[in-house]
């Protein structure tokens, strides 16, 4: 058995490790307020541009544009929104098993795809594991602003114009709820599903004409997307880090509890055991 | 008189909203001017200032990277970045005039001069507006 010595050091130890964590846990809690904001004032904006991107495809059916035709793919692009610490739970573990499971349910050979890591644990991990990354973007602050991201997104979209990819999906962690955060794989490129949002009783006039409003719009409405998944990762990454310490300062006070317990009887055992050699030395001096 | 719902939407939240008689924008094919009732209509904007009028009192916006929607009531601004005159940084913006000139004079082959040439509109637009 440990001496009483030792357990009070283990007690003293873990009761430092719990302030910690109930602090980094009110951090992160502030820190998701924010980010939940920064989220939500994100939305008309990406409301307003899909609805606008809608009305002018779903107004005039024969639109062209690159961006809205599917195209043979040879090479698929994923955009893995993680954080640059741990300290978050399963929040990076479980983007990066989705992210495997992608690429072995898909692709047979490395040249088929390619992977644009946002946040250092994303990057680390593929490049572990030897998986292409074409672009990376580390450091990313905790409450990103468009101009942060503008230039990685820019680039990407870029790829698919040039033909270099021919599907840009991302996966990341949806903020569900404090308490919730759910691993969502979108396709961003080619646009799909356009028909679903927006109305169709436009009748806007265009300015110079539709083709070239797409132009300017579609690269970004994409990018856009982009931005708008980090915010909702970054909101993801501040509550399962929240969760995380909360738990771990749960552990931190059961474990102080039974030290504690272990201590106390220790402690008994050495006083009744004095007792019983003082007691014994008495009897054999009578 | 009537008035347009104007507001002006960024990637990070809402800039500005608030009843407008008259408002100025610079698209892609010249100066716009809109007044309640006008057509609905797109047209995607240049790096440039956005005049809201009321009366004798005009606000003024700085613009990249966006464009207009039109409703004859309601004019909507999306833009990926947006600032009220009186938010400008002027020191910043000239920090970022400075070193745009530089790279464009450095007439170097490695740098993306159509990056660098933008970067110079926005910080001379941002200094235009923030000046006055």
């Amino acid at each position: 058995m440990a001496s009483l010595r030792d357990i009070k050091g283990r007690i003293d130890s873990t009761k430092k490790t719990k302030q910690i964590t109930a602090a980094m846990e009110m951090v992160s809690a502030s820190k998701m307020n924010k980010a939940e904001q920064n989220a939500k004032g994100f939305v008309p904006y990406a409301d307003k541009i899909q609805e606008v991107v809608a009305s002018i495809a779903n107004s005039n059916p024969d639109i062209e544009h690159p961006m809205l035709m599917k195209r043979e793919v040879k090479k698929t692009a994923y955009i893995v929104v993680t954080s640059d610490r741990g300290l978050v739970g399963g929040y990076n573990s479980n983007i990066l098993k989705n992210l495997l499971n992608k690429i072995s349910e898909r692709h047979q050979s490395a040249d088929e795809y390619t992977i644009i890591a946002v946040g250092r644990k994303g990057y680390d991990f593929c490049n572990k594991r030897n998986l292409p990354v074409s672009k990376s973007i580390i450091g990313v602050a905790d409450h990103p602003k468009f101009a942060d991201i503008k230039d990685l997104a820019s680039e990407t979209v870029q790829m698919y114009s040039d033909g270099e990819i021919d599907e840009l999906n991302i996966i990341y962690n949806h903020y569900v709820s404090a308490i919730s955060q759910e691993v969502t794989a979108k396709k961003l490129l080619p646009i799909e599903n356009l028909d679903e949002h927006g109305a169709a009783d436009s009748d806007y006039e265009y300015d110079p004409n539709q083709q070239e409003i797409l132009e300017v719009l579609l690269p970004q409405y994409a990018e856009s997307l982009i931005f708008g998944a980090l915010l909702d990762g970054k909101a993801s990454e501040h509550a399962a880090s929240m969760t995380a310490m909360r738990s771990a300062t749960d552990n931190a006070s059961d474990l102080i509890g039974d030290l504690t317990l272990t201590y106390n009887r220790a402690r008994q055992a050495a006083i009744t055991q004095e007792i019983t050699e003082i007691v014994g030395g008495v009897a054999a001096l009578e | 008189m009537k008035t347009l719902d104007v507001s002006v939407v960024t990637p990070s939240g809402p800039v500005l909203e608030g009843s407008f008689e008259f408002v100025v924008c610079k698209a892609e094919t010249g100066e716009l001017g809109i007044l309640p009732g006008h057509t609905p209509l797109v047209a995607p904007l240049q790096i440039s200032a956005v005049r809201l009028k009321n009366g004798n009192e005009t606000k003024k916006l700085t613009i990249s990277g966006g464009f207009v929607e039109v409703q004859p009531d309601k004019v909507t601004i999306l833009a990926q970045s947006a600032e009220k005159a009186t938010e400008i940084d002027v020191k910043r913006a000239k920090e970022a005039k400075e070193r745009a000139e530089r790279l464009l004079q450095a007439k170097q082959d490695n740098i993306d001069k159509t990056r660098a040439e933008l970067a110079l509109k926005r910080a001379m637009n941002r200094l235009n507006v923030g000046n006055e």
